[in-house]
């Protein structure tokens, strides 16, 4: 297959989800699909097979490939490089810019700086961890949220600050996380995933 | 003063990790001369400022450094200074060059040592006194050697939990120094790629892919990374406790079997000289430790040559799947399941030497001492932690029962003999029981890399050539092509008037090395002997730990020393096996022999995938 035929099939493959597709809560990068990005990403290996020194490359365009870098994918590169597994997940984890799990559709920042920690941060972070049912760096089942934490958001005026896609929410306390999640994903549905 | 070179050995050190050398390539390396801490010292290029340092009696402190890991350069433990040069280098990974001025215990240098390992001690967990290691750590004997009083800093690590998940080895991350020693061992010289650094920061570790135990991973148990570890991130699963219970439940009939490796080295647990044989010590020692009865693996040693032999001539005479390969070293019989299966057929259907034993243990033995096979508690010890890992396979029960019930390593049986207060450097010889502790000197050379291809080649030249056997002396006893420590050996050799060809490997790096040569058709054989670790099993994962360069070669000597003392040095003249074929087996490659004494291997790809249609009919 020509280079060209790679990038169109890639094309086709990259069109946005479904609109409640991401809400099954099976990520289209799950891994286990029938589908023929395994192939595509074969010919990636391939391509870059020759080439000493092209496990990130290969990374780089698995991850656009699916999103994420999951195991059977990892163990892929490793065998079709002829590398080592360890040696793949130790660069897939080195590297800030690729993530192992599928990230949700927003990413909520709790801010645990100095200034939102002595105003109980911890427990709005607590609240979110139930909530969402997952911990720091997870992605709740709905594939909506991706929970992390932040140093300083330098929002400090505003403490405790918990962010959520590009919004911030100030003085949040525990018991109105709930209804934050709720309305944020409400007037937000309509968004197509930032990555 | 002046510290010359002493005669340069053939490429012995970190051998293991290399590929075969081509014959030729021992060109003298060019020799400079340097100072260190102003005595001349002469070094051939190419070495390291460690390895001449220490050779001129300065023992520059080391961690990351191991000589059967070789140069990883993580640490920065073992900085000196050298005349030019802009900061302390590492003198593991620095080469000499003639001219250079070297010292190695300057203030400046002990305050950067200092501060290292105080670095280290600020991350480390202080469990010191509930840990394996306590007291054989080598990072209490640097903070000890570097005279660390204080805590002057504090770290965060982020906690990652203990991995007991494997049947041979426990892996406690938060003990680990991220020294490497066990990343490169798995990676290089295993060749297995388990262990790999992830992360980085405060969260870097050392992991199998994406956090899994284990016994989820392609871990072939060889425990090569334990052997290594510096600190108790890596141990064997201490199964002795166990052990003491059943000899004081008044129910079982407790009995042991000692692998030929283990008296080779046991004995640097209580201060006895690396390479002095302690057979007769070891005998007393487990008959007082309250074992009903105490046997010699090197029995079972005995009798898998008498199978496997006769596999060889068969396999020949027939024409049926060469070469054959030996399957005495479980980790390479994982290795090979998981990595080359194309090989299985290749591997020799006879059990390996322990679960031989076990077998005849719990049917022959039980018979013969009146014992039920469920009453009998059956112990190995062994210088593996794969073993470990055998013995819970399983196809392993030919009584009907779990044949070897637990299989300790040297180390764990040394720390039983001293809980027991039995110091074992003190002890009279005493003797291994009747009739499965009788063994030639045939079954002691398995210990060493080339000794079960030796030990084949006493008993079936001598087949071969229809010597009227019983008479000693008459084959050929000693094979030194089969003897060293190369990764790869090879040789040719007659065989009553048939040339075979054969290749003895240890190492798992070698292993496939040497598999892709005839995977590639680029070399075939007859007979192959594979070993998981790098020297054969008096290297093994759970051989007492030791960071001298020689411990292979001292040991193996001891094991080829006591050959040379024993009787009968040949398996086909060892009495007590003719009797248990005569009462019992009936033949070599009998009926019987084949329920008890052999065994199958699956792909692991096979196994996952039955156990996938299972799940799917389910
Ligand atoms: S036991 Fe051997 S294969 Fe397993 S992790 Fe350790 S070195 Fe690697
Ligand atoms: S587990 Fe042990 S050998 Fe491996 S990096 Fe950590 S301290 Fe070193
Ligand atoms: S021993 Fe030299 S850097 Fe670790």
């Amino acid at each position: 297959m020509s280079a060209a035929q790679t990038k169109e099939r890639r094309a086709r493959l990259e069109v946005a989800p479904k609109p409640g597709e991401a809400g099954k809560g099976t990520c289209k990068c799950q891994g286990k699909l029938a589908d023929d990005r395994y192939g595509i990403l074969d010919e990636i290996i391939a391509k870059h097979k020759d080439t000493p020194g092209s496990l990130i490359p290969v990374l780089h365009e698995a991850q656009q490939l699916f999103g994420c870098l999951p195991e059977d994918v990892q163990s892929r590169i490793a065998k079709g490089l002829g590398l080592p597994e360890s040696e793949v997940y130790g660069v897939a984890t080195f590297y800030s810019l690729f993530s192992l799990r599928p990230k949700g559709k927003w990413t909520v920042n709790v801010c645990l700086g100095t200034a939102c920690y002595v105003r109980g941060a911890a427990a709005c972070l607590e609240a979110l961890k139930k909530e969402l049912g997952v911990d720091i760096g997870g992605t709740s089942r709905d594939g909506l949220f991706t929970l992390q934490a932040v140093r300083c958001l330098g929002a400090c005026a505003l403490a405790p600050v918990v962010m959520i896609g590009e919004t911030v929410f100030a003085r949040v306390k525990p018991e109105d996380i709930p209804r934050i999640l709720a309305d944020y994903a409400a007037t937000h549905s309509s968004e197509v995933a930032a990555s | 003063m002046n510290v010359a070179l002493p005669q340069r050995k053939p490429e012995t050190q970190p051998a293991p990790a290399r590929p075969v050398a081509p014959p030729g390539e021992a060109a003298p390396a060019k020799v400079v001369r340097l100072t260190i801490d102003g005595r001349t010292v002469e070094a051939h290029e190419g070495e390291t400022v460690l390895d001449a340092a220490r050779r001129a009696g300065r023992d520059v402190p080391t961690l990351c450094y191991h000589p059967a890991v070789g140069r990883i350069g993580s640490c920065r433990v073992c900085v000196v200074e050298i005349e030019g040069a802009r900061n302390l280098p590492a003198s593991c990974v620095t080469p000499v060059a003639d001219g250079m001025v070297v010292r190695t215990n300057t203030p400046a240098v002990r305050e950067a040592r200092r501060t290292v390992v105080e670095l280290l001690l600020a991350a480390h967990p202080h469990d010191c006194l509930k840990c394996e290691r306590n007291g054989r750590c080598e990072l209490q004997d640097l903070a000890m050697r570097l005279g660390i009083r204080t805590a002057r800093f504090h770290r965060e690590k982020e906690h990652r939990e203990r991995d007991a998940s494997s049947p041979a080895l426990v892996r406690e991350p938060d003990k680990c120094v991220l020294c490497g020693r066990c990343v490169k061992v798995c990676n290089e010289v295993q060749a297995v790629g388990v262990l790999g650094f992830a992360y980085r920061g405060t969260r870097s570790c050392v992991t199998p892919m994406f956090e899994h135990g284990l016994a989820e991973s392609k871990c072939v148990s060889c425990g090569q990374c334990a052997k290594v570890c510096p600190v108790g991130a890596i141990s064997e699963k201490e199964e002795w406790e166990r052990v003491l219970d059943a000899i004081a439940d008044p129910d079982l009939h407790v009995v042991v079997q000692v692998a030929p490796a283990v008296r080779a080295a046991i004995g640097e647990e209580f201060g006895i000289p690396a390479g002095t044989a302690v057979t007769g010590k070891l005998a007393t020692a487990l008959h007082r430790l309250g074992f009903d009865a105490v046997f010699d693996t090197q029995f079972g040693a005995d009798l898998t040559i008498m199978e496997e032999g006769h596999e060889l001539l068969e396999r020949i005479k027939s024409r049926g799947k060469l070469p054959l390969i030996t399957s005495c070293s479980p980790g390479w019989v994982r290795f090979c399941e998981t990595f080359f299966p194309d090989f299985l057929g290749n591997l020799s259907s006879c059990k390996s030497p322990q679960q031989m034993m076990g077998a005849v243990i719990k049917t022959y033995y039980a018979k013969k001492a009146g014992v039920a096979p469920e009453r009998i508690f059956s112990v190995s010890v062994m210088p593996c932690t794969a073993k470990k890992y055998e013995a819970a396979r399983p196809e392993v029960n030919a009584s009907g029962v779990r044949d070897v019930d637990v299989a300790l390593t040297t180390r764990e049986l040394a720390r039983m003999i001293k809980a027991a207060g039995i110091d074992l450097a003190g002890l009279p010889d005493g003797e291994f029981d009747p009739p499965l502790g009788i063994s030639t000197g045939a079954g002691t050379i398995f210990g060493a890399t080339g000794g079960v291809m030796e030990a084949a080649l006493r008993t079936v030249s001598e087949i071969a050539a229809k010597k009227p056997s019983g008479k000693a002396g008459a084959g050929k006893l000693e094979f030194a092509e089969v003897r060293g420590l190369e990764g790869i050996r090879e040789a040719t050799l007659d065989l009553g008037g048939q040339e075979v060809r054969i290749a003895v490997a240890s190492g798992l790096g070698n292993a496939a090395r040497l598999l892709q040569r005839i995977r590639d058709g680029k070399a075939s054989y007859h007979f192959v002997e594979i070993m998981a670790c790098p020297g054969g099993c008096v290297e093994g994962g759970g051989q007492p730990r030791s960071c001298d360069p020689e411990i292979a070669a001292k040991r193996a000597a001891a094991l080829y020393a006591e050959d040379r003392r024993m009787k009968a040095r040949k398996s086909h003249e060892n009495l007590a096996v003719r009797r248990l074929y005569e009462e019992f087996l009936g033949k070599p490659g009998s009926e019987v022999a084949h329920r008890l004494l052999h065994t199958t291997y699956q792909s692991v790809e096979e196994v996952a995938s039955a156990a996938g249609v299972r799940k799917e009919a389910m």
